[in-house]
């Protein structure tokens, strides 16, 4: 086993015993797990790329290990979250790139060979497989179970994120999926510290949201587990709004931050197309707003509280010419939002996340209605209710043991005869990772996890076929275990 | 059994790790830092260039300049306490909290005052000298006087008399003749503080900050203390004058530039600072 950073770390061989321990024993807990539970299909769940951060080049630039920026990396601690805030810059005079060794250059990749296996039931396969059956009447089709399992690569991160000058920084994250398929995750310029002050901070291009708690950033990894139900969930049947809270958004975005970012704020206008390029959709525009507070408390550690609100808009008619829809002339708004609060805890090694989400889609939205044609008798507003609990145990900056605890719960249907219930999601995530390479150039992690999903009515997420059982229930699970490497 | 054999060992193996400590404390203020508790953020936040032995030799060491500091040895530059002595735990809790600026040690403000007074008790126990030795008593700082042109001149003429140019340069750049061959305790070299940055003070920022500098010294830099040789008024005469030097816009900028716009003939009396400059007391006299 490798040992801490540069091998000389006193309580070094303990720490390995343990680690090796805890290892060993969380593996073997969550192969149980996968064994246990009967899994299925990858196609029918939303593949996830693992697309999160950590920037080794900025490690590399300024000499500081890991741990320093990052709970867990990518997690950001208090100290990370201050240098993002300042705009990748520490303040000593020293961020400007005309201080770097001209051979330094900010680009870090990241990329995770892993096995991963994957399984759903309640699944309408083909009754003769090559021979087509009716998704809508459900004729030639039967209801299975569908397991993969295999070795294979997550997306690819390629990273280039800094400064240009002093109290400029910008970041450019060309992102390649698994497929090969090549897009930007994220890019953007910010202007930091304006007149003086670190209260005014302008962003504009493509970039995450100011979620306290970051999907881009957080440590799960698996089709299941490796994204925030509650930041993408959408009624079942709704397919005028695919927005997702941790989807990054193109716009431009006011920020600040107190100095040691116990205090922040922003404030974002987004363009209305769930972050994707060429204005394919329509001309309106998205609200973000969000504030975070953070108290130091004694020696049990920063607690951290915030609230958010994501008021929104999307087209449900669009213009088209010669039958076929213009991009980005969609017309017909109507409105959707998503308020609640977060936290971040913690008591010494131990890390609580709590989450709440209130979900709102106007009535059209919800029904699929054109704003310009009459809704179905009893038609409503669909809400639900999302949360969840995050527990992080950091045994050391080198091994974390992760799980999470997720509900949705729909309050309304958009139509009076879908069920109350259909579409609830019920999601639990463990997991854990060891960094057995930590340096200040370069990390590796042990990523293993295991998630499972229980969903009413539509599997995992909303939208797909029918018919369905609108009361049925679909488990679906996923496993992980891979090297997330990052340099 | 086996398992509860195991179970009971993993107990204690981690109740084990928790005890593991240094009976070291510091107390800044009202809080008191366990060393048992800064181990960990020390791992988390310093190693990686301090080492873990403490003695400046991390992993990054070779690539960071100026070169992280050894606190085997027990010397600090910022210090309250008079040259050769100890700092105080306050002194090492600013230090942390301020970073070095033009260097790799950034502020830890983020981190909690609590955790910085953790770090403060661990570092204390890489250098037997804590145990051996109470820190320095801090110096006494007078109140700052009114800044007046009279004193920035004769800070003037402080700064050519001590020689601060040899080394700052006549215009508080940095580059005077003896800069080029300055190295630290360690042979390390080291540049003199360039005041034309308008950057923060190596210990600060504030005109009591730059005072304790030249009064305390920089301890393991060629930086001496001149506690010996100046008065308090002195001191505070110089403080005014160097803060002349830097571009920022501050009273005594504006007390200076207004003599010379004031008083052209005097202003230009005033002999260029550096080896063929005897004093400005023609300058004093014109008053």
């Amino acid at each position: 086993m490798i040992n801490m950073l540069n091998g000389k770390w006193r309580s070094g061989p303990k720490s390995s015993l343990l680690n090796t321990i805890l290892l060993v024993t969380s593996f073997a807990i969550v192969l149980v797990l996968s064994v246990l539970t009967d899994s299925q299909p990858a196609y029918a769940l939303p593949l996830h790329t693992g697309n999160v951060r950590a920037i080794p080049a900025f490690a590399r630039k300024y000499g500081l290990p890991c741990s320093a920026c990052h709970t867990a990396w990518p997690e950001l601690n208090n100290f990370g979250q201050t240098f993002r805030d300042n705009g990748y810059q520490l303040n000593n005079d020293h961020d400007s790139p005309i201080y770097q060794d001209p051979g330094y250059f900010p680009i870090s990749f990241r990329i995770t060979p892993q096995w991963h296996r994957e399984g759903v039931n309640n699944q309408l396969i083909d009754a003769v497989p090559g021979v087509a059956g009716d998704p809508v009447t459900g004729e030639g089709m039967v209801n299975g179970r569908v397991t993969t399992h295999g070795f294979d690569l997550s997306g690819f991160d390629l990273w280039s994120a800094g400064t240009l000058y002093k109290n400029i920084s910008f970041t450019l994250l060309p992102a390649v999926e698994a497929s090969g398929a090549l897009g930007f995750e994220a890019a953007f310029i910010r202007f930091d510290n304006l007149k003086g002050s670190r209260w005014l901070n302008f962003k504009i291009g493509k970039f995450e949201l100011d979620n306290m708690l970051s999907e881009k950033r957080f440590l799960f990894l698996s089709n299941n587990g490796g994204f925030y139900q509650s930041y993408h969930f959408v009624p079942v049947g709704e397919m005028s709004n695919a927005f997702g809270l941790g989807d990054n958004q193109l716009g431009a975005e006011l920020s600040g931050h107190s100095v040691n970012s116990y205090t922040r704020y922003g404030v974002a206008l987004l363009s209305s197309n769930d972050g994707n390029p060429e204005l394919p959709t329509s001309r309106g525009y998205d609200t973000y707003l969000t504030f975070s507070q953070a108290f130091p408390i004694g020696k049990v550690g920063v607690q951290r509280f915030g609230g958010f609100a994501y008021i929104g808009q999307r087209p449900t008619i669009a213009l088209t010419s010669e039958g076929n829809p213009i991009p980005g002339a969609g017309y017909g708004n109507k409105s959707f939002y998503r308020v609640g609060f977060s936290g971040d805890l913690n008591i010494g090694k131990l890390q609580f996340l709590p989450f709440y989400l209130h979900g709102y889609e106007n009535a059209f939205l919800g029904t699929n209605t054109a704003a310009n044609a009459a809704l179905p008798d009893g038609a409503m507003a669909p809400t639900w209710n999302a949360g969840f609990v995050e527990t992080h145990f950091h045994l050391n900056p080198q091994f974390v043991l992760t799980q999470r605890v997720e509900m949705i719960r729909m309050s309304r249907q958009a139509l009076p005869d879908t069920p109350l219930n259909t579409g609830n999601i019920d999601a639990y995530t463990v997991g854990y990772r060891w960094y057995p390479i930590m340096f200040s150039r370069a990390g590796v992690a042990f990523h293993n996890e295991y998630s499972i999903t229980k969903t009413r009515g539509n599997a995992p997420l909303s939208g797909g076929s029918a018919p369905f059982d609108p009361t049925g229930t679909v488990w679906s699970n996923s496993v992980k275990a891979g090297f997330d490497i990052a340099f | 059994m086996r398992l509860k054999n195991a179970l009971i060992a993993m107990v204690v193996l981690l109740a084990s790790g928790a005890t593991v400590s240094f009976a070291q404390e510091s107390h800044i203020g009202n809080l008191q830092g366990r060393a048992s508790a800064g181990k960990g953020l020390y791992r988390r936040y310093c190693v990686g260039c301090h080492g873990a032995e403490g003695d400046g030799s991390g992993e990054n060491a070779a690539w960071v300049d100026p070169k992280p500091r050894d606190f085997t040895a027990a010397t600090f530059k910022c210090r309250s306490t008079p040259s050769g002595t100890l700092p105080t735990d306050q002194d090492l809790y600013d230090a942390i909290t301020r970073g070095f600026v033009n260097t790799s040690m950034p502020a830890w403000k983020p981190l909690t005052n609590q955790n910085r007074a953790d770090l403060v008790a661990y570092v204390k126990g890489f250098s037997a000298k804590w145990k051996g030795a109470a820190p320095g008593a801090p110096i006494a700082i007078p109140a700052e006087p009114p800044v007046k042109v009279e004193g920035i001149l004769h800070g003037r003429e402080l700064f050519q008399k001590m020689e601060c140019w040899k080394c700052h340069g006549p215009e508080g750049h940095g580059n005077g003749p003896a800069a080029a061959t300055l190295t630290d305790s360690k042979d390390n070299p080291i540049r003199p503080y360039n005041f034309a940055m308008g950057s923060r003070f190596k210990c600060g920022v504030t005109n009591e900050d730059l005072y304790r500098i030249f009064m305390t010294g920089l301890d393991g830099t060629p930086m001496p203390s001149f506690s010996d040789v100046l008065k308090p008024a002195d001191a505070w005469d110089l403080v005014h004058f160097l803060r002349t030097l830097q571009p920022m816009q501050t009273k005594e900028a504006e007390v200076w530039k207004q003599w010379q716009t004031t008083q052209p003939a005097q202003a230009k009396q005033l002999k260029p600072i550096g080896p063929d400059q005897g004093s400005v007391q023609g300058a004093m006299n014109a008053q």
